[in-house]
């Protein structure tokens, strides 16, 4: 579904991305391992055309949307989800206006169609009592809760996931992640999952790739990742820093 | 749209403020052009822009009163005196009405307007920009600059000379207020002076103007708003520049359209 080709994005002299490639496949959750500022997030926002990447491609479903039109950028929009790491709720707006935004603006539905999705969308990440809530008034964690709800109203074909689970006490991040690993298998979605959960990861994850210095250097499944002898990876995964 | 970066240097020198200065000048006007590009496309997002005039009359409506009372209370008190060393006194409400309705009602009006909500506006959109949410609009498929930018400057654009109206005749019972103080003098004979010594051309230009000025706040809250960067700092910069760029402007413009109507029908000038 996703190939994604030699993406390179620096900003003045500092170079996030370095020539990155890699592929999605249908249904498939990929998860993203990489130390804290090594561009996970720069490299989402790549992905959806929020960010020009200097140089490479990001295929989807064969088309390139490095070089989509605004019309077309809007129409792969629609079909998709992102939960931002800050989640990124509307200020002004309560969150049942929050869930309704994407859901009123890009398609038909009846009022009665609105509710009941908010409902049920809120439900899945077991917030109904905040509907009528400010997002001020919300914790940081019902916070990213309620983000994640608003991405997945739409039931988005490609879900992109930036730290859904950081912020969260260990019940809920073990719920959450059985949700978004439910959105998978009942809704087929493609998901792009950047975390540093290793619990959440294992439960989601089909691969994984670990970003560093702008480089993807590994690729494979969770339990190849955790075993490797590259010290880095052990490093990343293991309980002592290690050093030689 | 692509505005360019402004950067900003903790002590500039004079070359580093003379750079920032003209990216600020590029900016606002590629700002511009791309309003006028999007503003008559649709969708109107009409509701948005009735919520923003309600939210922006409401918030304006006291402190525009205020200054309103006292600009014409404090003008008549201090003409009074002067007319009254040249047996004029008769001439006050027509004195009073004609700096109000030309001049000191839209401008002042217009520098409080712009006080209030050029930096309400950037502060509003600056923080939408540092907590991704203009972001999360785009990747919902909204046109940011459509639906927070578009909307506001249209709001601001027409409640203005609605509020500034409404500031003129507040002026006139200030200054009909401090005149009974000096001698009686009827509403009626107050009011008819008016209207005899007013005409038409004294007030289209004045309110005319004011269309001007509300796109001047609105535009320029928005564009320092919409690029803001930098965290909560950010924030209040833009907030804070946005007022001082807005007054200024509303300075400028209103010297250069004073001169073109003098200019171009010196019977109302
Ligand atoms: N808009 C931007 N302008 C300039 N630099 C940026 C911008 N966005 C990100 N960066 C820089 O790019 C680097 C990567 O940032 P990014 O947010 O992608 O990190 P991350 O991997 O998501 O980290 P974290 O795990 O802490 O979220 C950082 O050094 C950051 O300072
Ligand atoms: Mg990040």
């Amino acid at each position: 579904m996703i190939e994604i080709r030699g993406l390179t994005k620096s900003f003045g002299d500092l170079h996030v991305l370095n020539n990155v490639s890699f592929d999605v496949n249908v249904g498939e959750n990929l998860v993203v391992f990489g130390k804290s500022g090594t561009g996970k997030s720069v490299l989402l926002k790549c992905i959806v055309g929020l960010l020009k990447p200097d140089k490479g491609d990001v295929f989807v479903n064969g088309e390139n949307v490095i070089t989509f039109s605004t019309k077309k950028l809007n129409a792969f929009r629609k079909n998709l989800g992102f939960l931002f790491q800050g989640a990124a709720l509307y200020d002004s707006m309560s969150v049942r206006e929050n869930l309704e935004f994407p859901l009123k603006r890009n398609f038909n539905f009846s009022q009665e169609e609105v509710d009941k999705k908010v409902l049920k969308t809120l439900e899945l990440v077991g917030l109904e009592e905040a509907v009528d809530k400010m997002p001020s008034e919300l914790s940081g964690g019902m916070r990213k809760r309620i983000g994640l709800a608003r991405s997945i109203i739409t039931e988005p074909a490609l879900m992109l996931y930036d730290e859904p689970t950081t912020g969260l006490d260990p019940i809920t991040s073990k719920e959450i992640s059985v949700l978004i690993l439910n959105l998978q298998k009942k809704l087929k979605m493609t998901s792009i999952v950047v975390t540093h959960d290793l619990l959440c990861a294992e439960i989601i994850s089909d691969r994984a790739i670990m970003l560093n210095e702008g480089k993807i250097v590994f690729e494979g499944t969770i339990e190849e990742m955790t075993n490797s002898q590259d010290k880095f990876l052990k490093n990343f995964f293991s309980h002592e820093i290690i050093n030689d | 749209m692509k505005l360019p970066q402004i950067k900003h240097i903790k002590d500039p020198t004079t070359s580093d403020k003379l750079y920032s200065f003209f990216t600020n000048l590029s900016g606002l006007t590629i700002f511009n052009i791309e309003f006028f590009k999007q503003a008559f496309l649709p969708p109107y997002e009409i509701a948005q822009i009735k919520k923003h005039m309600i939210e922006l009359g409401v918030k304006t409506f006291p402190i525009v009163s205020i200054m309103g009372f006292i600009l014409g209370f404090v003008l008549s008190l201090q003409s009074y005196p002067v007319l009254e060393r040249f047996g004029a006194t008769d001439f006050l409400p027509s004195t009073v009405a004609l700096s109000v309705i030309r001049e000191l009602g839209p401008v002042l009006t217009a520098i409080i307007f712009a006080g209030r909500v050029s930096s309400g506006i950037g502060a509003e959109l600056s923080s939408m920009r540092v907590t991704e949410q203009i972001d999360a609009m785009e990747v919902s498929a909204v046109n940011p600059f459509k639906y927070l930018v578009v909307t506001r400057v249209f709001a601001t654009t027409m409640i203005l000379p609605i509020l500034t109206i409404y500031v003129i005749f507040i002026a006139l019972a200030g200054g009909f207020l401090a005149v009974i103080l000096f001698e009686s003098m009827s509403l009626i004979y107050f009011k008819n002076a008016i209207i005899a010594s007013i005409t038409f051309g004294d007030f289209v230009p004045g309110i005319a103007k004011t269309f001007l000025f509300g796109y001047i706040v609105g535009v320029v809250g928005a564009y320092k708003g919409f690029t803001a960067d930098g965290g909560t700092e950010g924030v209040g910069r833009a907030s804070t520049t946005a007022v001082v760029m807005s007054s200024l402007l509303i300075l400028i413009s209103d010297m250069v359209l004073v001169k073109i109507t003098v200019w171009l029908w010196p019977s109302i000038g």
